[in-house]
């Protein structure tokens, strides 16, 4: 059913109509225009999607709009003003990306991580970054440019 | 997003010509050498003429603009291919400001990407671009000044006369040089003068990708634009007979629903015109979640398609087999094939005599599952279809393979195709076949709108056009002292075999037999990274482990010790490979990881070496296996692909290669049951994930003068069998199967 919703986005409300089972994945990209959010698989599965909701990484493929009221999301597009977050920071000078498709849904993870986790082990990394996948291979690059990131901010 | 500048493409015949506001563009059609580019074999493509062209702008500012042509995947041409001309012109790297170039044959004959081919084939042409603007700069400052151009030199895009001081920038003379001749003898600069080749740089295009702007054809949006999808048979060998939209029409936010073709019946095809399925059902609406929804509500009824003939482009016909094909039925017709005699693709000596006197006879058989590309980006295509002109925005690795059929299909002039060459979201392969723009193109022009197709993650895993399932038997024959004295090779697949009979060990043994056989398929098969080579390099490097281990020989020494033979005394005349640079990386992989010596004693490790691309790779892996579980330690890596452009971005391809090709070693597979294929996503198409990437990948060069080769794919297919190797070591058995880890008991 098409309903009328108010959201909160990187700080900035916004008022959408759309079906109440639509993804906020689709919201974002279709409606709203912000497409640093990415598509990889709609099931939960790859993490290209993840966005900050209440400051925590979810996956935005498997968000209901109706779910979101009263919550504050993140995009990739809200994470700093100027692409200076210590961890996009970290991804440049790294030289992670290669395709780099995969590349907003690991930095919306690791952001998330270093949130709650400033100074994360090893482990820590893979565990909570095991959900997103890249196909390109670049997982030793973004575990070295989270481990910067750690150090520097 | 944005576009070229229109003038670049229309004056793209003008060698030279002057901006408005002063400054300089330069384009050079560049017939590098009337001789076929080799190895383009690897893609199995017809050879082309090499020609570049590429554009430099400078505008009187001194800014400066360099359009890269290839369209880029991730292999980080984008900053490989204008680090090439940069050098020639001497300016400073942080001065340029890197644009990709649009489609467009005169300006830029050679967009191609595949085959490990950009920056060789860009090599001399590309830094012919740079010098030959730089030589025309100081011909207009020497002009200006009144001095001779041999008291003047160039450096960071500044012009300086060193005895009277005077120093003024390109963009000064960027104006008055725009009017000079091409010059004729255009000097490049000695590999030992490079300042920027070989200098680590970062990817020019990472601050964009790290803010996760719009780069990419997915996220490509206009005016009134909608969102296109297509359904499709469930599976292989079948085809659609009849449908019902009429409550899918009624779903919320749909526009139209209704078949296309994508081919024509009588459509000659080419060798990348490959598509799944002929008939699909378009569906059109205002937003991907609308289109989705509506999919479902589609009554369609599939039939069992029946045997058809494609005719090729040179008359050639194929048949496409009828029936719904399985994976348990693929292996068992392939061990069947492996017992029969097969093509004879090479031989040397007298095999049959050698195995038949043989005291020992090693015989073992390797097989691999089809293969999904599962490209992050899944397929799509923008489209605007108005009159007869029609106009994309592509993710696509070869638009010119594509063109002549989007003009047949379609009926229209080339002339009436634009095609914006947007980021893709990796290719692996799977973006050289370009049948999405003609269904792009056809939903627009029906829907009579700007359209974006999109395939859902679903789609793109189960109508991809795949890695084929493969299997080679090979057999070694022994003397009684052990000694190597006849090699076999029986290698088929479905639909092709993977055989490169003329490759290593060929050309080291006395008495050598390669033979081939393929099983004819309706299941889509094409190009993926380092096609064949992914699939020889893991069978035949597990296979000379284990002889090597037979004969009492470390693996490393054993393969040295071919090679050695086939450099001193090759057997046969064609071989495809340099022995020196294929022992050199293997020399380079023994010392860097330490190979043999008494600290890694207690390492599971695993080495394997392969020739690919006009490249050479030897990987060292180093790993544990507890339960069903393995955790990589290490990955050394040696590679030779002559001179290294851009070190940086070489090592992440590096990298990456290794990452991808363990992940399809230990999980890699996309089966199918009865046409369906079992995988459909990435809930059940397993995936390499953070937590078993290796913990480090060292990656070393061999360092040498050699004019660049192969990058993207050679460093892939050996770390199949290194993996194999190690997992030997860490086991107890050998894994002749790929994917090796459901083999693994927990
Ligand atoms: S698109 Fe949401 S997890 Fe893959
Ligand atoms: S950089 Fe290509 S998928 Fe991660």
């Amino acid at each position: 059913m098409i309903k009328k919703y108010s959201l909160r986005i990187n700080k900035k409300v916004h008022q959408v109509e759309a079906d109440e089972k639509m993804p906020l994945l689709w919201v974002l990209r279709d409606i709203l225009g912000m497409e640093g959010t990415k598509y990889g698989c709609g099931v939960g599965s790859c993490g290209a999607c993840t966005v900050h909701l209440n400051g925590d990484a979810v996956r935005s493929c498997q968000l209901p709009i109706s779910a979101l009221a009263g919550m504050e999301i993140t995009t990739i597009e809200g994470l700093s003003a100027k692409g200076d977050h210590p961890v996009q920071k970290a991804w440049v000078d790294v030289d992670v990306a290669q395709c780099g498709y995969c590349q907003s849904g690991q930095i919306m993870s690791a952001a998330a991580l270093l949130k709650n986790t400033p100074n994360p082990t090893e482990e820590d990394i893979e565990n909570f970054m095991t959900g997103n996948i890249c196909r390109c291979g670049t997982y030793t690059r973004i575990k070295k440019a989270i481990q910067q990131a750690a150090t520097k901010s | 997003m944005k576009k070229t500048d229109s003038n670049y493409s229309r004056r793209s015949f003008l060698k030279v010509s002057s901006l408005s506001g002063g400054g300089m563009m330069l384009g050079i059609s560049w017939f590098a050498r009337a001789k076929p580019v080799e190895s383009l074999g690897e893609l199995n493509i017809e050879p082309v003429w090499q020609e570049v062209t590429s554009f430099i702008k400078i505008a009187s500012d001194n800014s400066i603009k360099i359009f890269s042509p290839n369209p880029e995947f991730g292999q980080n041409v984008m900053t490989s291919l204008p680090m090439l001309i940069a050098e020639e012109l001497d300016v400073d790297w942080k001065q340029v400001e890197v644009e990709q170039g649009n489609y467009d044959n005169k300006a830029f004959p050679r967009q191609f990407t595949g085959g490990s081919q950009g920056v060789r084939t860009a090599w001399k042409p590309l830094r012919t671009v740079g010098a030959a603007a730089r030589q025309m700069i100081l011909t207009a400052a020497s002009q200006a000044w009144n001095l001779p151009v041999s008291e003047l030199t160039t450096a960071n895009g500044m012009v300086t006369h060193a005895f009277s001081g005077k120093s003024e920038s390109y963009g000064t003379f960027a104006a008055a040089a725009a009017k000079l001749p091409i010059p004729k003898d255009i000097v490049l600069k000695g590999n030992q003068s490079f300042r920027l080749i070989g200098t680590p740089q970062k990817n020019v295009v990472a601050p964009k990708i790290a803010q996760g702007k719009p780069l990419f054809g997915m996220d490509y949006r206009e005016a009134g634009m909608l969102i296109a999808m297509t359904e499709r048979p469930p599976a292989f060998g079948m085809r659609l007979k009849s449908f019902d939209a009429t409550a899918a029409k009624k779903m919320p936010g749909i526009v139209d629903i209704f078949p296309i073709k994508v081919f024509n019946d009588d459509h000659k095809f080419a060798g990348f015109d490959t598509r799944s399925f002929n008939e699909v059902i378009a569906v059109v609406g205002k937003s991907t979640w609308d289109v989705m929804n509506a999919r479902k509500k589609i009554k369609a009824v599939w039939e069992v398609a029946l045997e058809r003939k494609e005719m090729g482009v040179n008359n050639r016909e194929t048949t496409v087999p009828s029936g719904l094909e399985s994976t348990t039925k693929h292996y068992a017709q392939m061990l069947e094939m492996s017992k029969k005699p097969g093509v004879i693709e090479r031989k040397d000596g007298d095999p049959e005599k050698a195995f038949a006197e043989a005291k020992h006879v090693i015989e073992r058989t390797y097989t691999a599952p089809f293969l999904a590309h599962n490209i992050m980006e899944p397929t799509n295509t923008f489209a605007h279809y108005v009159g007869d002109k029609v106009r994309f925005v592509a993710p696509i690795q070869i638009p010119d393979w594509i063109m002549p059929s989007i003009v047949a299909r379609l009926g229209i002039p080339k002339e009436n195709i634009s095609i914006e060459l947007v980021r893709m979201g990796g290719g692996f392969g799977r973006r050289a076949y370009g049948h999405y723009m003609i269904e792009a193109a056809l939903i627009s022009k029906q829907a009579n709108a700007p359209v974006k197709l999109i395939y859902s993650r679903e789609d793109d895993v189960s109508a991809g056009i795949y890695r084929p399932s493969y299997q080679l038997t090979y057999r070694a024959a022994f003397d009684e002292n052990k000694k190597l004295i006849a090699f076999h090779a029986k290698g088929g697949g479905v639909p092709e075999s993977p055989l490169h009979a003329n490759r290593f060990p060929a050309g080291a043994i006395d008495n050598y037999l390669a033979e081939s056989f393929v099983i004819p398929s309706n299941i889509t098969i094409g190009a993926f990274r380092a096609p064949r080579s992914n699939f020889n390099a893991a069978a035949e490097q597990s296979f000379l482990d284990e002889i090597s281990e037979y004969m009492g020989k470390d693996p490393i020494a054993f393969r040295l010790e071919l090679l050695q033979r086939a450099k001193d005394n090759p057997v046969g005349k064609t071989n495809d490979y340099d022995a020196s640079r294929y022992m050199g990386v293997l020399e380079l992989v023994r010392d860097k990881s330490g190979w043999g010596k008494p600290e890694n004693a207690g390492k599971k490790r695993g080495v394997s070496a392969y020739f690919c691309h006009n490249s050479y790779a030897a990987q060292v892996i180093d790993l544990q296996v507890k339960g069903d579980q393995v955790t990589v330690d290490q990955v050394t890596t040696a590679l030779d692909c002559g001179v290294v452009v851009n070190p940086e971005g070489a090592k992440n391809m590096a990298e990456g290669a290794a990452i991808d090709g363990i992940g399809n070693a230990l999980f890699g597979q996309l089966t199918l049951t009865d046409g369906r294929t079992d995988q459909r996503n990435f809930d059940t198409y397993r995936m390499i994930r953070h937590n078993e990437a290796p913990k480090k990948i060292d990656v070393h060069f061999v360092k040498n003068e050699i004019d660049p080769t192969g990058l993207g794919e050679p460093p892939f297919p050996p770390i199949f069998a290194a993996v194999a190797n190690a997992l030997y070591k860490a086991t107890g058995k050998r894994f002749y199967q790929q994917p090796f880890q459901p083999q693994l008991k927990s």
